[in-house]
């Protein structure tokens, strides 16, 4: 096999996910409260369908939007609507959040009706069905998958499917893709439906073998579905890192996988889409990895959006020492929590605690100009040299170091011997820029 | 309340201490800037071993007040300008073996107190310390000390003890009488203490490789550089051999020109660099009054590095002119 799958940069992280690599997904407990965000995705956040005191179901539509780029809200659980709160979701953001308290019954709402496979279902029906099972991309980014099918159309030869889970520790795509194969390629299918002429991709980092084989099987006598195997290195499993992997094509700066005829779905994202248009079950449970040395048993759990990140803990016996650093999805770019209560969101994959000794505290020393952050930085930037014009405020310098083509992955501040922040000054870099940028 | 909801009001989760917050990425890896220059001096071990064999006491000697000097100096600036003292880094243990390699074995003790001086003093802290150096800290006091005292920087002794001419010097003066290549390549020849032995360097070189802590580009370019224009400026084939073991190119190539801090950080700018220093010391050691070259051949490119890296920055992924 002289072609290998993979990109250019990159780095290898301790993989760490050995914690719940071998552990089946299991089904957490219905938590007591639950807190739905109104805005889980990019783009308009959701208007509340529901006031204090009504009794919603399993699967309700309970906020949506009239905007082009937004996904509705569901209710997770049946029970009583308490009120609306604002709080900080797990993703990190501020939102409205709808209180709702478990009356301990399984209620369904059934507004979503179910397809058979194979049935032929139109452009706009599948368009709907997406749109209002509130389905996001679930790697993580959370574009609504609705908005980015009407506006994919037209120009896509190939999907592809990102199954790669670069990111240490995390396992729920793993699972999903070993537990649930069939329902990975039925999604895909679905959308091989949607867009004609597209042939189907799905790229797995090798280190998941298993996962691999099993699709593989799923995906016998589709002959349009090709699963393809990548080098395990991080960031492969970043969307442009996908499609130069995989298709040898490079996405413009700033552009989408439109833009060289191909469309990106976490593999997560196509069993969802194969939910609801099979089951006729909106998006309102997901997988999610629950690890590090910081948890007493790790596991893979399908958990109700809007868990709170406590509820998801103590399902896995509670914290294990004292925790320092709680991490919503992987190491690498996960975001710190501070909230006990914050709510699980469609995008989160996972919960990661860390103890004392595990959390960085380095002293940060003067850049020797080693040059490993260039050679490892799979966007091809000085991360450097942005940096340190980031720390003294010189945000124009940092621009026209191309500071806003930094994905954010944090390669380089990984890889740094002197322990610079070299991606956290970027990334403040980048916050500047675009504050002055909206601003003129 | 059924069973399957879960009951978090009787026992709820308390956090009794503070969480850190911070941006990704959480994990760092076990690199830092005292693992890469414990891999260095690791490297040059076997050299300093050697030129203490080849060389005796004095060399011993040299290496260790060139050590304790370059420590010291760097020690004292630090406190002098109210900064960290980073001497733990061993930034400066590297720099002071490296001057001691530069100097001739039998060379005076003040010699590597002063090199030692100028290399930390005046080429490092004043332009802001490790990393900012705009030289090669070493070679910057190396040519200091040939011009200050050209006399004692260009006698050397063999290690009988008596001969002295490197080979370079002998090619230089037309010499036929050049030492047979086996001892040149184990380093039983004239040179300065460090320089002498290809062997011993050769196999500190590789575990840089395998440590991965420099890149082939910059010296593998440059000794093929000076190789191919050696010959090209008309240097007899059967003398090139004398020509990439006799003289400063090994140690010059990979432990000098390799410096990170004046050197190019682009890979196209560590091409540029090799082509840059090959061209100019083939020159120098031909067409110049020296016989030897690699010193000025890599600080002249050690200059030109901040431009070198302005032309040869790499092109952004995706990026649409």
């Amino acid at each position: 096999m002289a072609l290998k799958f993979t990109f250019k940069g990159g780095i290898h992280v301790p993989e760490n996910k050995s914690f719940t690599e071998d552990k089946k997904i299991e089904t957490a407990k219905n938590p007591k409260i639950v807190y739905i965000p109104l805005h889980q995705h990019v783009g308009a956040p959701c208007k509340p369908l529901v006031k204090k005191g009504d009794i919603v179901k399993i699967g309700q539509k309970i906020g949506d939007s009239d905007a082009a780029v937004s996904a509705p809200v569901h209710s997770s659980i049946s029970g009583v609507v308490k009120g609306i709160e604002k709080k900080y979701s797990a993703g990190g953001r501020q939102t409205e959040c709808i209180v709702i308290e478990s009356d301990g019954e399984e209620n369904y709402d059934d507004s979503l009706i179910s397809h058979k496979k194979g049935d032929k279902l139109s452009h706009e029906e599948i368009e709907k069905i997406v749109r209002e099972a509130g389905i996001v991309g679930m790697g993580g980014a959370g574009f609504p998958t609705g908005t980015k099918l009407i506006t994919s159309k037209g120009s896509i030869d190939s999907i592809i499917l990102n199954g790669a889970e670069c990111e240490p520790y995390l396992t729920c795509d793993h699972r999903l893709m070993l537990e649930e194969a069939e329902k990975v390629i039925n999604g895909l299918e679905i959308m091989l439906d949607y867009f004609e002429t597209a042939k189907g991709y799905i790229g797995v980092e090798d280190n998941k073998k298993d996962a691999i084989e099993a699709l593989k099987k799923a995906a016998q006598g589709h002959s349009n579905i090709e699963i393809i195997t990548l080098e395990s290195k991080f960031p492969q499993g970043d969307s442009y890192r996908m499609v130069d992997s995989i298709l040898k094509r490079k996405v413009p700066q700033g552009g989408r996988g439109k833009d060289v005829n191909c469309i990106i779905n976490n593999v997560g994202t196509a069993a969802a889409i194969s939910d609801a248009v099979l089951e006729g079950k909106p998006s309102y449970e997901r997988i999610i990895t629950v690890t590090g040395n910081g948890v007493k048993t790790p596991k893979n759990l399908m958990v109700k959006i809007g868990t709170t990140i406590g509820d998801v803990i103590e399902q896995c016996g509670g914290f294990n020492g004292t925790p320092a650093k709680i991490i919503s999805g992987g190491p690498m770019t996960g975001i710190t929590q501070f909230d006990l209560d914050a709510p699980i969101i469609k995008a989160t994959c996972g919960i990661l605690v860390l103890n004392e000794e595990e959390v960085n505290k380095e002293k940060v020393m003067p850049c020797i100009k080693c040059g490993k952050c260039v050679d490892i930085c799979p966007v091809f930037l000085e991360p450097l040299f942005i940096s340190a014009n980031s720390l003294k405020d010189r945000f124009e310098e940092a621009e026209a170091l191309n500071a806003l083509s930094c994905i954010a992955c944090g390669s380089c501040s990984f890889i740094c011997p002197a322990k610079r922040p070299l991606t956290e000054s970027i990334v403040h870099a980048k916050r500047e820029i675009n504050k002055k940028r909206r601003k003129s | 309340m059924d069973e399957k909801v879960l009951n978090s009001v009787d026992e709820p989760l308390v956090l009794d201490n503070h969480l850190t917050m911070s941006l990704g990425p959480h994990v760092k890896s076990s690199e830092s800037t005292r693992r890469i220059m414990l891999d260095v001096i690791i490297a040059l071990t076997p050299a300093m071993i050697g030129a203490i064999y080849f060389f005796g006491l004095n060399a011993a000697m040299l290496i260790a007040i060139s050590i304790a000097s370059a420590v010291l100096f760097e020690a004292a600036t630090q406190k002098f300008f109210k900064k960290d003292i980073l001497i733990g880094d061993l930034s400066a243990v590297v720099t002071g073996l490296l001057l001691a390699f530069n100097l001739p074995a039998n060379a005076p003790w003040w010699i590597a107190v002063f090199g030692a001086a100028f290399a930390i003093i005046v080429v490092k802290e004043f332009f802001g310390g490790i990393g900012s150096n705009f030289m090669n800290p070493a070679l910057a006091a190396r040519v200091a000390l040939v011009s200050s005292w050209p006399v004692i920087m260009g006698t050397y002794i063999g290690p009988d003890g008596v001969t002295g001419a490197t080979p370079m010097v002998l090619i230089k003066s037309g010499s036929v009488d050049l030492p047979s290549i086996g001892n040149m390549f184990i380093g039983n020849i004239g040179g300065s203490l460090g320089e002498t032995s290809a062997l011993l360097l050769l196999i500190g070189t590789a575990y840089l490789f395998i440590r991965k802590v420099i890149d082939w580009k910059i010296p593998f370019i440059y000794i093929g550089t000076t190789i191919v224009m050696l010959f090209i400026l008309g240097v007899k084939p059967e003398l090139l051999i004398y020509h990439l073991f006799g003289g400063g190119l090994i140690l010059g190539a990979f432990f000098m020109a390799t410096d990170y801090s004046s050197s190019p950080i682009t890979p196209n700018g560590k091409i540029l660099f090799g082509i840059g220093a090959g061209i100019l010391t083939a020159l120098m050691r031909v067409k110049g009054g020296m016989p030897e070259g690699v010193s000025y051949a890599i600080l002249l490119m050690n200059v030109a590095s901040p431009v070198i890296e302005k032309f040869t920055k790499p092109k952004v992924f995706g990026r649409v002119k």
